[in-house]
């Protein structure tokens, strides 16, 4: 089942979407009964879902609609930009030989996801670290999964100064 | 206690390095890998920078390439520029985090390292000591943004005030010989924007596939934005080539370079393998967009000077130029004596 979903990108792109919509829609309902009652409540169906279709290592600040819905979390180098140098030739991982490179999967799912696919070449801040095992649907929501150090210049800014 | 006076070192459009004055002045550039001592003399930092020194613009400081531990790069570093010498100094995202590394590069900067090569690093996995914890808080586009964002804001992350910010010329590192290989050039983008200003990319060994990325790379106009050192090395013996197609990260050579390798007579092979290297550096140099080399002679550098030198790539230039702490303080009021 989880094989199934994982080779159709487009189909999860667009569930995504659907259940993003669906979460802003919610979204002031869940501010009345508080984000942290209903964390507790769609936690374990969050981890549960992720776990088994993405391989979820609870970073809590979910970018899969823009890694090709290949979570950037599941390399071992934790790379949220792309791939490291040392993808085999086969395209499977440095680290463990046996898994394919997430980045290479992230890459091929990407040209099959009309809607998010072009995101792939966004530059990803770094992560925060404290967002660890929270619910990254409610952080969307509170908008901290948003928050990058304060030093942090968007790429797009830059642009702008030079 | 005397304490170095406080300079303006923002970057005003002069080059921040030789390396980059090389660059810049459109001369095709040379930077060769120093063999990390596994010793506390710094002697043999010196010994190992005396050979390379004349024959190229800059020295890498692995970063415990491979994951093996060595000198740390910082350290290397601080005694070439005490010496004189033009170090770049690599930073892996593999051993520390990402207040770690901006006080490194603060420190680096400091003691005169204007070069910085901004890296993924390899696995612990691949090293000697893999039982270690990977840390990986930054990955490499974000290490790069950072030292960036030091340099031209003068803040750290947390957006903290640096009284000076490092004056550094910032580099990537890529390997346009491992998939996904249509995506590569584009990551090369994402480099770029980040704040690589200059490339050193892996071992070059398969040059149709290197022309098709360096196509690409010119096709996106990032040739311009920034300086492409091709990566080369001797093979010591088909062996060896053999060992570092099959356990070294990121390595590809093609079955036809080990044929070659294989088809002379094993005392031989060592030869061989510079020839090849020599060849590859000729062939390397006539690709539109490379603007250098970068030779990795892994536990053969008394080679290296053999081959720029048969390669056709001495002398090196503006070598009166290099920056000596000792004197660095008055760099602004006076002229560099020339040697």
């Amino acid at each position: 089942m989880t094989t199934i979903l994982r080779n159709r990108p487009a189909l999860l792109e667009k569930t995504y979407q659907i259940a993003e919509r669906a979460a802003w829609t919610l979204n002031p309902l869940i501010a009345k009964i508080g984000y942290a009652r209903v964390e507790r409540l769609i936690k374990p169906a969050e981890d549960f879902a992720k776990e088994r279709i993405f391989g979820c290592h609870h970073c809590g600040q979910c970018i899969l609609h823009s890694t090709g819905m290949s979570c950037p979390m599941e390399c071992p180098k934790n790379l949220r930009n792309g791939p490291c140098g040392g993808v085999r030739p086969n395209g499977h991982c440095e680290v463990k030989p046996e898994m394919r490179c997430v980045w290479v999967v992230a890459y091929e799912n990407s040209q099959q996801m009309p809607i998010y696919g072009h995101e792939l070449a966004q530059i990803q801040p770094p992560v925060n670290r404290r967002l660890e095992d929270t619910s990254a649907w409610i952080n969307m929501l509170t908008g901290v999964d948003k928050h990058v150090p304060a030093g942090w210049i968007p790429i797009e800014n830059i642009e702008v100064v030079q | 206690m005397q304490r170095d006076p406080v300079v303006s070192i923002f970057h005003n459009g002069e080059p921040r390095s030789r390396l980059e004055r090389v660059l810049r002045s459109g001369r095709f550039a040379v930077t060769a890998e120093l063999n990390p001592p596994d010793s506390a003399d710094p002697q043999e930092v010196y010994d190992a920078a005396l050979v390379l020194s004349s024959i190229c613009d800059g020295i890498n400081a692995v970063d415990a390439s491979g994951a093996n531990c060595h000198m740390s790069s910082v350290a290397i570093c601080a005694l070439l520029t005490r010496a004189g010498y033009e170090p770049v100094y690599q930073v892996s995202c593999r051993d520390r985090n990402r207040i770690a590394i901006q006080g490194d590069l603060l420190g680096a900067a400091a003691m005169g390292v204007r070069n910085v090569l901004c890296i993924t690093g390899d696995d612990v996995t691949a090293g000697d000591q893999p039982e270690a914890k990977r840390v990986f808080d930054l990955d490499s586009i974000q290490l790069l943004h950072t030292a960036r964002i030091m340099r031209d804001y003068g803040v750290y992350l947390s957006g903290r005030k640096l009284t000076v910010p490092p004056p550094l010329f910032l580099g990537a590192a890529e390997n346009p010989f491992a998939p996904p290989f249509d995506w590569r050039p584009q990551r090369l983008a994402k480099k770029v924007a980040a704040g690589a200003e200059f490339i050193q990319t892996q071992y070059c060994f398969d040059i149709p596939r290197f022309r098709t990325f360096m196509q690409r790379v010119c096709d996106l106009g990032l040739h311009e934005k920034c300086f492409i050192l091709a990566g080369v090395g001797p093979l010591r013996s088909a062996g060896a080539a053999e060992f570092m197609r099959t356990k070294v990260p990121g390595v590809y050579i093609p079955d036809a370079v080990i044929e070659r390798l294989k088809g002379v007579p094993k005392n031989k092979q060592r030869a061989e393998g510079k020839k090849i290297c020599i060849e590859i550096i000729q062939q390397v140099r006539e690709i539109a967009g490379v603007a250098g080399i970068h030779i990795m002679a892994y536990r053969q550098e008394e080679l290296v000077a053999e081959i720029v030198e048969e390669a056709g790539l001495l002398p090196r230039p503006f070598r009166a130029e290099v920056p000596h702490p000792a004197r660095e303080r008055h760099l602004h009021r006076q002229e560099e004596p020339a040697r």
